[in-house]
């Protein structure tokens, strides 16, 4: 009798078990990003941090489970609206993404006809935010970007003659120099040397030469890393060394293959996360991120990793049931979002109501290899 | 001075789109088509050297010689399979098909590489020359650079004109019939040009990622059209048309970055290459052809 009762006993767990399983929401939540191409480290980056805040939150007993869904999109907007298209088929609710800016515009275009929720992590133009209600960043905005990074140089007397070199094939790159440009004014600093890049510029020496031609101490490089690393190669092929000032896109240059760390050492840029903080979420993140993918997590990783925190938080405040359509949940999500509170690993983040987020960003600065605090 | 560095930098880019240039204009002279798949064929050629080097630590000529062999046999392999097969056909299916080439190639080395930009090694450490008390830098690389590109052109000029294979190759280039009728074996005339093509490749492959060290799956496209944009210049077909078009392109292009515009320096260089085109439709070196009816 005993045995029979401790049997149904275990059931009864187990059936409680089953029904308190039930009873937890399950998000589909997509993401899409570039995992192969030129852009490759972003969306690799963003993608391993959605997955491990995606892993902890189906760990922890929090009343949701997420199921995450990825699509790969190369940096191309064409390709992105067919991952788009293809995780919507899977029955996405909402999305983490995209993780660059181009094919953020284009999918935020589809997205807002048909009323889907996205948060990127880490695409920073206005032109993502633009005339769209459903789309949400959790990164700075390029015009942040752009006058932060002028009142930071200008604050801290980092310059006094800028040079600023571009990518104006790009919408990234493009955004942060006009707000650049625009805060220097105001504050009155001088910039010596504009010149321009495209995507499939392999000479750098043009821009450079212009730079110490006209006597620049600082230059100011609103771009990715990839041509970053050419142009700190190609200054150093002159002897020229003045102070080279990055933002987001600069990090992931010191894990580029066979790229002499040494020729990025003292570079500074603007960027909320810093691997080597030291408060308890971070040390944990990192360590995850190291035993699983063997590497060092940049901003990327960690912006993908509070996206789907603040999707987890908005949702439950709009209430969202398990296999609830997409469109039907787009304007709670939309009203949640600037209600709620995040403190995630790269700050404390509200969001206003044009889907810009509020944070402070902090200088870093390059030394031994590693990002340090501009102020230690 | 600022003048001389910049003309200095254009004549290094331009030695580059020159080396390639010269690869295009061969196998076009002489199978009568472009081979766009060329600058992905480079592409790979610096991919081996990297992974030779940087992996297995082999000292550079070893590096440059397992890179040539490679691309040999990649070219031939590629003539072969691809575009044998379309000997009678159309010169536009064969044109498509190279297109079609150039795309597999980029993406098989995603495939095997990876997408993440490699940066590659400093391998021709030869320092730099410094004139006028440093004011005028001329790194090594472009020096190695143009030297090679002689050296290449009076061997090319050299071969066509004096071996029995270079005869034959003249031979098929003007008259592709008339040369089987004098029993050239016309299909390995081709194969052979497309491996030494591929040979050259390697080498370009070696001083392009030298000069600019910056190694993904796209990094031959852009130089790739270029450097055909090089070729037609100077007049396809010609060696040291490939050669002049490809110097002249490289430094119209910095020159006009620097005293222009940088955002127009691309514009500057098919502007160019358009009003020759117009004075002189076959390039600067080509030979007019005239077709008899």
């Amino acid at each position: 009798m005993k045995k029979v009762f401790a049997v149904m006993l275990a059931l009864c767990l187990l059936l409680a078990c089953v029904s308190a399983m039930a009873e937890d929401v399950t998000l589909k939540i997509a993401h899409i990003g570039p995992q192969t191409g030129g852009a490759a480290v972003y969306g690799l980056a963003t993608y391993r941090g959605a997955q491990i805040a995606a892993d902890e939150i189906n760990a922890q007993d929090n009343g949701f489970t997420i199921e995450l869904l990825n699509e790969d999109d190369t940096h191309d907007a064409e390709k992105a609206v067919n991952a788009y298209n293809s995780v919507m088929e899977k029955g996405a609710q909402m999305i983490v993404g995209t993780t660059t800016t181009a094919p953020c515009i284009a999918v935020g275009a589809k997205a807002y006809e048909e009323r889907v929720f996205m948060l990127t992590p880490s695409a920073s133009s206005t032109d993502v935010t633009a005339d769209k209600d459903n789309v949400y960043q959790v990164c700075f905005t390029d015009p942040n970007q752009g006058s932060a990074s002028a009142a930071v140089i200008n604050e801290k007397k980092l310059g006094t003659k800028i040079a600023v070199i571009y990518n104006n094939a790009d919408a990234y790159s493009t955004g942060i120099y006009q707000t650049f440009v625009q805060k220097a004014g105001e504050l009155g600093m001088e910039i010596v040397s504009t010149t321009t890049f495209t995507d499939e510029t392999t000479d750098f020496s043009v821009q450079v030469a212009d730079a110490q031609k006209n006597g620049a101490d600082l230059v100011f490089l609103p771009i990715y890393y990839t041509p970053a690393s050419q142009i700190l190669i190609a200054a150093n092929s002159i002897g020229y060394a003045p102070t080279f000032f990055g933002v987001d896109g600069m990090d992931g240059i010191l894990t580029m293959e066979g790229f002499d760390a040494k020729l990025a050492e003292g570079v500074m840029l603007l960027t909320p996360f810093v691997a080597d903080a030291t408060d308890e979420a971070t040390v944990s993140f990192v360590t995850k991120y190291q035993e699983l993918y063997n590497e060092v997590p940049n901003q990327f990783a960690a912006d993908g990793y509070d996206c789907v925190y603040a999707l987890v938080a908005a949702a439950e405040k709009a209430g969202v049931q398990t296999g609830e359509a997409a469109e039907d949940i787009c304007d709670r999500m939309i009203e949640a979002m600037q209600q709620i509170t995040v403190d995630g690993l790269t700050g404390t983040m509200t969001w206003s109501a044009n889907g810009e987020v509020d944070k402070v960003p902090t200088a870093m600065i390059i030394r031994d290899g590693a990002y340090v605090g501009l102020d230690n | 001075m600022v003048f001389l560095s910049n003309l200095v930098n254009g004549i290094s880019l331009g030695s580059i789109y020159a080396i390639i240039a010269l690869g295009y204009t061969m196998v076009y002279g002489i199978a009568k088509m472009l081979n766009f798949a060329h600058g992905d064929i480079i592409m790979v050629g610096a991919y081996i050297i990297f992974c030779a080097a940087q992996y297995w630590n082999m000292p550079l000529p070893v590096s440059l010689l397992i890179a040539m062999v490679v691309c040999t046999a990649l070219g031939i392999t590629i003539e072969k399979l691809a575009y044998k097969p379309l000997r009678q056909a159309t010169s536009l299916a064969v044109l498509i098909t190279a297109i079609g080439m150039s795309y597999l190639l980029q993406n098989t080395a995603l495939l095997i590489w990876g997408a993440n930009p490699k940066v590659f090694p400093d391998m021709i450490d030869t320092g730099s020359l410094s004139l006028f008390g440093g004011q005028l830098l001329i790194k090594g690389e472009t020096l190695i650079t143009i030297a090679v590109n002689i050296l290449i052109m009076i061997g090319l000029t050299l071969f066509t004109s004096r071996t029995r294979m270079g005869k034959a190759m003249r031979c098929v280039s003007e008259d592709r019939g008339a040369a089987e009728l004098m029993g050239i074996n016309v299909n390995s005339t081709i194969s052979i040009t497309f491996a030494i093509g591929s040979a050259l490749a390697a080498i370009a492959g070696l001083l392009l990622c030298s000069s600019y060290p910056m190694l993904m799956p796209t990094t031959g496209s852009m130089p790739g059209i270029k450097a055909f944009t090089a070729a037609v210049f100077g007049g396809i077909g010609s060696i040291p048309g490939a050669m002049l078009g490809g110097v002249l392109l490289g430094v119209i292009e910095i020159l006009g970055k620097a005293y222009i515009s940088t955002e127009l320096g691309d514009a500057i260089v098919f502007a160019v290459l358009i009003i020759v085109l117009l004075v002189r439709p076959t390039g600067l070196l080509g030979k007019a052809v005239r077709e008899k009816v």
